[in-house]
Parts: C-alpha cells; structure tokens; sequence
C-alpha cells in the first residue's frame, strides 16, 4: 500500500466517522396522542420514522406522545429546544399559541405547527386538504346509498370539519340529489366509546353509509356488525375493515413534507411558508377503492380523484349557495382559501345547523 | 404463618416514613419496568429525579418550571385534605377548576379590551366563586337528600367537561379566532394576565397564593376551633355529634373551600401558564391533586412537598421521554405506583406483622 493511498484511506475514514457521528440536525415531533392510536398521531409518526430512514445518521429524531395542549405542550416544546432540536413539528391545532410563544424565546430554531394559522419568522404553518378526499368519498356514498340518508360522524363544528361535511355534500348530492346527511358531534377527536354510540345512532335513523371525521375504527366495528352499511378508513387506511364495511379511506400523509422541510434545514433554505396541499401533493391520500363498489362507480371515483389531484378541478365549484339560499359562488367560480379556512357555514341543502 | 396485626395507636414512626419508603419502591420497580423496556434504568432515575434540577442544560427553565406545575396541586390539594380529614370525599376538583377557569376567563373577556387594576382581583374572585358553586351542587345534594358526594362530584366533572367544550366555541369563543374554538390569550391582555413576579421565576400570582393557603391550612387545623371539629368529624364523627359540632355546616365548609381553591387555581392557569379557554384546557390537576393530598398525609407541609416532588416527576418524566424515547404510558404508570405503594406501606402504619400462630385462635 502506498502512502497516498494510506493518506486517501485516512482522509476517507475520517469523512466516514464524521458523518456518522455528526448528526447534522434534530428534529422534534410534539403529538397530541399516543403513537400506537391507529390514526392522527400514528400517521405523523409514520411521517417521523420516515424522515429518519431516509437521513439516515444525518438526522436525529426525538418524540413526545399525550401532549396536553396548554401550558404542558409550552414546557415540552421548551425542552426540546433545549435539547438541541433544530426543527420541532407541532402537530395539533391547541399547540398555536404554544409553538408562537416558544418560537419567540429560540430564534434559531425552526417551527412548524399543524392546521393553525399563526406564523412567524421561524414559524410555518402545514395542514392538508382533507376536503378533496371528502369530495371523492361523497361521490361514492352518493352512489352507493340505498336509504338515500348518510351519516355524519363530526368531532367538533370548526371550519376543517364543516368544509369536509360541505364537500361530502355537494359531491353526494350531485350524483344523488335525494340524499340527505344526518350529523352527529361526538365532541372528541377520538373516543372509541362515543364514535361507536354516535354510529349505533346513526344506523337506527335509516343511515347504511357513515362518514366520520374521529379517529377510531370504532364505527367501522359498529357498521360492521350491523352487516349493511358502507364505512370510510379516517386519517389512516383502516384496511383491516376492507372490502366491507369500509369501501376507501382518506389517509394523511405526512412523510413528503417532513423529509422535504428537514432537507431544507439541512441545506439551509428553511423559510416561513404556509402549507395547504392536497392530493395532488401527496399529502391527502385515498386508500384503495374496494370490490364492493361497482366498477363504474370505481372509475367515477377514480377520474374525480385524479382531476383534483391535477387541478383541474375544484372541490368547490360554483354554482353553489349557502344553506340560507344566499349566493356564495357563481357559475364556474372556485372557493379562495381565506373563505375556505374559516368556513363557518354549510351549502344550501343541508338541514342541519352547526351548534355552537 | 405471616399475619397482620392491628395496631393499638398507628405507628408515627412510619406515617412519616412511608412516603419516602414509596418513593424508594417506585424507584426500583419503576427502574425494572424501565430495564424490560430496554432502557438504562439507572439513567431513567437520574434524569426524572436529578436533572431537571441539577442538569446544567435543563435545570435553569426547569427550576422554575417545578413551581409552574406545584402551584395548582398544592392550591387543590389543601382544599381537598380538608375534606378528607372530615371524611368528606371531593372527588371532582377537576369540574371545580374547570368552573373555576371558565368563571375567572369571562370576568376578564367581559369587560376586553379595558384596562384596569381591578380587573385581576375580580378574576380571582370570580374564580373562586365559580369553584366554590360547582362544589356547592354536591355539598347541598348530601346535607339536603343524603347522596354521595363522591359520586355527584366525580359526575360533575363531566358535565363541567361538556359546558368547557360549549363555552370555547361559542360564548367565549375569540371573535379574531377564525371560528375556532377557544378564547382570547388572557396572556396578550395586560390587566387579566397572571404574570411572573419576577422574569424566569416560575413565581406567578397562583404559586403565591398556593403558599398562602399553605400557611392558612396550617394556622387553621392546629390553631383554630374550625380546624379542630374538622379532624374531630373525620378521626370520631359520634365525639364530633357529641361536642355540638354541626355536620351540614363542615360539609359545606370543607366542599366549598376545596372547590372555592379548585376554582382559583384554574383562573391562575387560564390566566398565565395556559393562557386561554380551549376545549382541552383542563389536564387533571384536580385528579392528580387527590394523589398528592394522601402524599402529603393530609398535612400542609406534606402536601407542599408532595406537590414539589409530582412536578418533579412529571417535568423529569418528560426529559426521560425526550432523552431516551421511553413510552408516554411508562412515566404515567410510574407516577401511578408512587400512589400504590404508597397506599400499600400505608397498612403497616396501622397493622404490624406477626409471625407464628394466633394465641387466641382466630383467623389462620
């Protein structure tokens, strides 16, 4: 062996150990539940343990589970950025004014809060258009109904769910102008024992599909039992209640964007940006459509899912009325996202109200 | 043959010995469950116990942070020791710091945006008053129809749960919000904010008043006749009947102070550490008060140090987490033995072992 090769070798190994032991960045994760819930908080730490397959030793990360929203998430935050974090997500929407105070005390490190609305410089904010996933399931529970009633799981009457309830609607609505959507506020994001009642209840009142917007199976296990109702996977596949009850799902995901704000960190291009993407983007996914929905049926789903993800259609097409017969979007006309993201009302049509 | 035998007078010795005893014992089994989990044990320990004091990362916003959490346990518990030597059982401080928080948020939101030094007074009062109701529903259901106020209150955390809910979408819902729920921050409004005394010291309006009803506790149960017919209701209730102590006017007491101080311990958190009004606000403080007033064996003293040492483990559980990625549900379970153990050395204050047969024959 010569002695520039020994040297070359040296250089070499050394770079290796370098960049095995240099982890260049930390990234924190603040989730809301347990890891293991099956929905929320499994799917972003799905997005986690991807971004440490694909950084490999370059990249760090650190979780906290159960995070009370409040003073506790402040402390845990703070901790975290004392640890070294570079990058914290925080992943519920009570952690807002939490991430704004904590980000005020650690300039240098970056963060990025889940489906608020307040930035700063060091603060971005992410969230996913679940509604263009609504549009697909409303088309299929549209069609698939027989009772022509569907039901409605809600958690709580904030804009994100009233837009998924609106979009559902408008979609069902249009393959299916009999229909009609019976919603219940469960009060809980998940609740095994509630979402199972507010199902029970919902398949007496006549509903053979249920739509949910909590994050437990339990209603797939309550439509399920009761033999004829179609269900949809919420936040997370739910395949193991596929083909039937559950016919597609609305998954979140999180993996692209937590790889692409690390690398950016990484690079050091890390900049305050509001995030909203949807199917096109990745981050809304829709879980395979199941042998119990007719192929044409199928293909209508398919085509209406593809056209979202191109942009070549939008969820929120005119023409379409508010539910008091006001005029909200003419002819052709698309919903801007300011509307959108404080939607505080439902389309002509649906007879409920939102409670407050 | 091992068998229990009761002792004539429980053995002070170990009253005050047992609380240490449980912490020792959660130590070494918690440490074993850390081990089966696959983590140093040993490290675990240290870092729930040793470094949010001493670490010299940590240990400067740690510190203070010990008072942060302290504060409303201490708050509750005093109150709920009172009843509990009265054998008067308040198992819903949670509702009552729930009203509490909801009361004193709208004695603020009411009169946003003006500004006045009278402002946070009134919230102080207006908390305690929304406590001192909620507690009031169980104390008048007991001295009126003779229901259990275990069961009432422990309910009305429920419902205090479901009227939180209602309130943070609608009636003290932020306008600016974007139809969110949840308040204004009380923190970004000068003369509702419950602010450090002094910057970095963890020492908000809650943790003074949290030392004082310390101190009022202690004057009270050894000082005052008051205090006396409480521990005389709990320790001999026919003594108590006997000395003309009235019990529908100790149930009331003891009810209405625990949840009058309930309710002001959730108008200092809503007014400072957490800010505002959200659908989550509460985090069981008023369940995990109950653990730290049997800590602190019911006395002001022992409760201030019990409450020291729960903050202890639920900021140093955290670092645990964050340091060694032990699992959420492990450092609850750990807290959770330090109230079994507890509860188990506990029977050696009254009982004593004894080895060998009965003399006078009786259970074998």
């Amino acid at each position: 062996m010569s002695f520039k090769n020994l040297i070359t070798g040296a250089i070499a190994a050394a770079a290796m150990a370098g960049s095995a032991f240099a982890q260049d960045v930390t990234v924190g994760f603040v989730y809301v539940g347990p890891v293991g819930d099956g929905g929320w908080t499994y799917e972003h730490n799905k997005g986690r343990l991807a971004v440490e397959e694909h950084f490999g030793d370059r990249v760090k990360t650190i979780y906290q589970e159960s995070v009370p929203e409040g003073a506790d998430s402040e402390r845990v935050m703070t901790q975290m950025a004392l640890q070294g974090a570079d990058l914290i997500f925080t992943t519920s929407f009570g952690y807002m004014d939490p991430t704004i105070n904590v980000a005020a005390k650690f300039p240098n490190v970056k963060f990025e809060h889940a489906t608020g609305y307040k930035r700063a410089d060091n603060v971005s904010t992410y969230s996913a258009r679940f509604y263009e996933g609504r549009a697909v399931q409303g088309h299929i529970a549209g069609r698939m109904t027989k009772t022509n009633k569907i039901g409605y799981i809600g958690s709580f009457p904030i804009p994100e769910v009233i837009r998924g309830i609106n979009s559902a609607y408008i979609h069902a609505k249009k393959v299916n102008p009999d229909v009609e959507f019976n919603i219940v506020w469960a009060y809980t994001w998940f609740d095994p024992a509630k979402e199972a009642d507010a199902a029970k209840a919902l398949i007496e009142q006549g509903a053979d599909v249920i739509l949910q917007h909590t994050d437990s199976t339990a209603p797939q296990a309550a439509a399920e039992q009761a033999g004829n109702v179609v269900t949809f996977g919420q936040a997370s596949d739910m395949s193991e209640y596929a083909p039937f009850p559950r016919v597609s799902s609305i998954i979140d995901d999180w993996a692209p964007y937590y790889i692409a704000r690390t690398q950016a960190v990484l690079d050091g291009t890390w900049t305050s940006v509001d995030t909203w993407d949807g199917i096109g983007a990745g981050m809304v996914g829709i879980g395979e459509i199941s042998s119990a929905v007719p192929a044409d049926v199928k293909a209508e789903a398919e085509a209406l899912r593809d056209a979202l993800a191109s942009g070549e259609y939008h969820a929120f097409t005119g023409p379409l009325n508010k539910q008091d017969g006001s005029a909200w979007l003419a002819d052709g006309e698309t919903a801007d996202d300011g509307t959108l993201a404080g939607m505080n009302f439902y389309v002509e049509g649906l007879t409920a109200t939102i409670p407050n | 043959m091992i068998r229990l035998e009761k002792r004539p007078t429980p053995s002070r010795l170990l009253t005050g010995l047992t609380p240490i005893l449980a912490v020792l014992l959660t130590m070494i089994v918690g440490g074993l469950m850390f081990w089966i989990l696959g983590k140093p044990p040993v490290e675990a320990i240290r870092i729930i116990f040793w470094d949010p004091l001493f670490d010299p990362n940590f240990a400067a916003y740690s510190r203070p942070q010990l008072l942060v959490k302290a504060g409303p346990l201490i708050l509750i518990a005093i109150g709920l020791s009172m009843g509990f030597r009265a054998g008067i059982w308040n198992i819903g401080a949670e509702g009552q710091y729930i009203m509490g928080a909801i009361f004193g948020a709208a004695a603020a939101l009411a009169v946003y945006p003006k500004e006045s030094a009278l402002i946070f007074p009134a919230m102080i009062i207006a908390g305690a008053f929304g406590g001192w109701l909620w507690a009031m529903i169980p104390a008048i259901l007991r001295t009126r129809f003779n229901t259990n106020e275990i069961l009432v209150s422990l309910m009305l955390v429920y419902v205090a749960e479901s009227i939180l809910a209602s309130v943070s979408q609608g009636l003290l819902k932020n306008p600016e919000g974007y139809g969110f729920p949840g308040s204004r921050n009380l923190q970004q409004y000068p003369s509702a904010a419950n602010v450090e005394i002094l910057p970095n010291s963890g020492m908000h309006w809650g943790v003074v008043a949290a030392f004082i009803a310390v101190i009022f506790a202690y004057v009270l149960l050894t000082r005052h006749t008051r205090g006396f017919e409480i521990r005389l209701t709990g320790e001999a209730p026919k003594a108590a009947r006997f000395a003309g102590v009235n019990p529908t006017r100790i149930i009331v007491f003891c009810l209405g102070l625990s949840g009058a101080l309930a309710g002001m311990a959730g108008m200092f958190e809503v007014a400072g550490p957490a800010g505002q009004i959200t659908i989550d606000f509460n985090s069981g403080y008023g369940f995990t008060a109950i653990i730290v007033a049997f800590l602190g064996r019911l006395h002001p003293i022992g409760i201030l140090l019990a409450s020291l040492l729960m903050a202890l483990t639920y900021i140093g559980g955290e670092l645990a987490q964050l340091m060694l990625g032990l699992p959420g549900a492990s450092i609850q379970l750990f807290q959770g033995m330090l109230l079994f153990f507890l509860l188990a050395t506990d029977v050696f204050t009254n009982y004593r072992i004894k080895l060998g047969r009965t003399k006078l024959g009786g259970s074998q």
